[in-house]
């Protein structure tokens, strides 16, 4: 495959696996956990980094997901002790984050990790980084990586579909049916971690938040099946994937910059445009507000 | 005397610093119908969460039945607030009332056609049948509690707790609500409202529990709910319409 080729099929699968993920974020109202997480990630990656002196596979992996959890272990925590929610998020994660920045100025020098290359990422160097896998051949080792993120995450929404939509859509009955509401949020907090490491190479910790987000959010404005949700977001964030690099090849700038701003975009076009959300067919619509007519 | 199946004793909880119950004791017999009552504050949906283990206690012990909370789980109903839940999830009714049965059909599994069924029964219990398929978001409030009550029912649990059933609904559902709540005590089912409004109380309930912060009163409805003893639960914040307690009403929040 040529190295165009590579990009975007590995842009797409971030695309996908954070379309995906998003969906629940926006559902269970902790979008800006991903946020948090997203920056997190970063100490988490360092430390291991520090531990085995390499960059990437799975140590990263492990660091990225350890940290994600005791970001949301510690927001739980410092919510407990009544710090607000939001604001237990922002100390948490900056305070993490802050360290990240620090190890890698002090004690990793010139490996290739730097703050630049955390938050923006690099895509275009995905390519030259290649790892043998048996029957498929070389591959661009983030690629791998992604493809076995995507799995991993298809394997937990779809064996836990159910637990999913209980816990986001009404937690107290969950609890009081004898589902662990606490330990599928640590679970869910998990997901959200290894999609966001396996992200990193490809868009960095800012991008990363817009690909979780915004796809999820513009999908939620077209449908009221979370079925459909799942899928259109997914698919959303493809679109912006593939739009996004050329975009970027068209005006020669950023690849994770223009593909965060296509989400934007089709953000924007679903909010104007959507048939049941839409701004301007709520206009057209005269304002009905509850449809309901009572039966008796 | 009849069979205690929900025992409390020496319960408190509290939220951030303030105590919001303490020293609560009370038990419940089985086929009863019991309204809590009591003024904003008073800690009703605490005392309900609490008993549920969704809100820590403090100190005390509950038993249902004769056992910890974990044994029987699957005996006990919740109905939550309306307000507590998002109703522009992506979801129908029927799915909703599904949610019910998540319990029993455990992990790994998915709702099956007979599910499905049981949640289409329930719904048409509540009058809801051609609703089935209606984005949540498009029910009125009403219609939102009856999908909750049919959510409680195919649970067919053996007590229900229910947090404000009544609240803001239409009165053709209150009347629906009130016939499926006493048709579970006549099947010998114990059911516990929080309920808020006093010129109801002595129609539909058989045993009141005053609230405020701490057990005022317990017992039969004709026995506790006097003048007296609401005017001591409300603290004072009563004006008096008339003559008789009918007419009470809370001026002051």
């Amino acid at each position: 495959m040529s190295y165009t080729a590579w990009i975007i099929l590995t842009a797409a699968l971030v695309g996908l696996s954070c379309g995906i993920i998003g969906v629940f974020l926006i559902l269970r109202k902790t979008a800006m956990m991903a946020d948090a997480i997203s920056h997190t990630v970063l100490l988490g990656i360092v430390l291991a980094f520090i531990v085995t002196r390499e960059v990437g596979g799975t140590p990263m992996l492990i660091g990225g997901i350890l940290a994600g959890i005791v970001t949301a272990f510690l927001v739980q925590w410092l919510h407990s002790l009544d710090v607000q929610h939001d604001a237990s998020i922002g100390i948490v994660f900056t305070t993490l984050f802050a360290i990240g920045v620090i190890l890698i100025a002090t004690s990793i020098g010139n490996a290739h990790l730097d703050v630049q290359h955390a938050l923006m990422g690099e895509i275009t160097f995905i390519p030259f980084h290649t790892i043998t896998v048996p029957w498929i051949g070389e591959i661009p080792q983030a690629t791998a990586l992604l493809i076995l993120v995507l799995l991993v995450v298809l394997f937990f929404i779809v064996t836990f579909y159910k637990e999913w939509k209980i816990t986001s859509f009404d937690p107290a009955l969950a609890a009081s049916l004898g589902i662990p509401v606490l330990f599928m949020h640590y679970l869910f907090m998990g997901l959200v971690s290894v999609t966001t490491v396996a992200s990193f190479d490809a868009v960095g910790a800012i991008m990363v938040v817009a690909m979780l987000i915004t796809p999820a959010a513009s999908s939620y404005l077209w449908t009221d099946k979370l079925v459909v949700m799942l899928v259109l977001s997914g698919a959303f964030g493809v679109l912006s994937a593939v739009i996004g690099y050329y975009v970027a090849a068209w005006i020669d700038t950023s690849i994770s910059g223009s593909m965060a701003f296509a989400t934007g975009i089709i953000f924007l076009i679903s909010f104007l445009f959507s048939p049941k959300h839409g701004i301007i067919a709520k206009r057209l619509k005269p304002e009905t507000g509850q449809t309901g007519t009572d039966p008796v | 005397m009849k069979e205690i199946v929900l025992e409390v004793k020496d319960l408190s909880a509290s939220y951030r610093k303030t105590t919001v119950l303490h020293d609560v004791n009370f038990s419940v017999q089985r086929g009863s119908l019991t309204g809590i009552i009591g003024p904003n504050g008073a800690g009703k949906s605490t005392l309900i969460k609490t008993i549920l283990e969704l809100h820590p206690a403090l100190t005390g012990t509950v038993k249902f039945f004769n056992e910890p909370y974990n044994k029987v789980k699957k005996r006990i109903g919740y109905v939550p607030q309306r307000g507590s839940v998002d109703w522009d999830f992506p979801t129908d009714a029927l799915d909703v009332v599904t949610m019910g049965l998540y319990g029993q059909i455990g992990w790994l599994r998915r709702p099956t056609r007979k599910h499905k069924q049981k949640a289409y029964e329930a719904l048409e219990k509540m009058g809801m049948g051609d609703y089935a398929d209606r984005q949540i978001s498009q029910l009125s409030g009403g219609q939102q509690q009856r999908v909750f009550l049919a959510r409680a029912l195919v649970q067919d649990a053996d007590m229900y707790f229910m947090d404000e059933p009544l609240a803001g609904v239409d009165a053709a559902t209150e009347r629906a609500i009130m016939t499926i709540l006493k048709e579970l005590k006549a099947k010998g089912k114990t059911v516990l409202v929080v309920h808020h409004d006093l010129q109801t109380v002595e129609d539909y309930f058989d045993h009141v529990l005053l609230l405020n912060r701490t057990i005022i009163n317990h017992g039969k409805t004709e026995d506790v709910f006097t003048m007296e003893n609401i005017a001591e639960t409300y603290g004072g914040n009563m004006r008096w319409m008339g003559e008789k307690r009918e007419h009470a009403f809370h001026i002051v929040e």
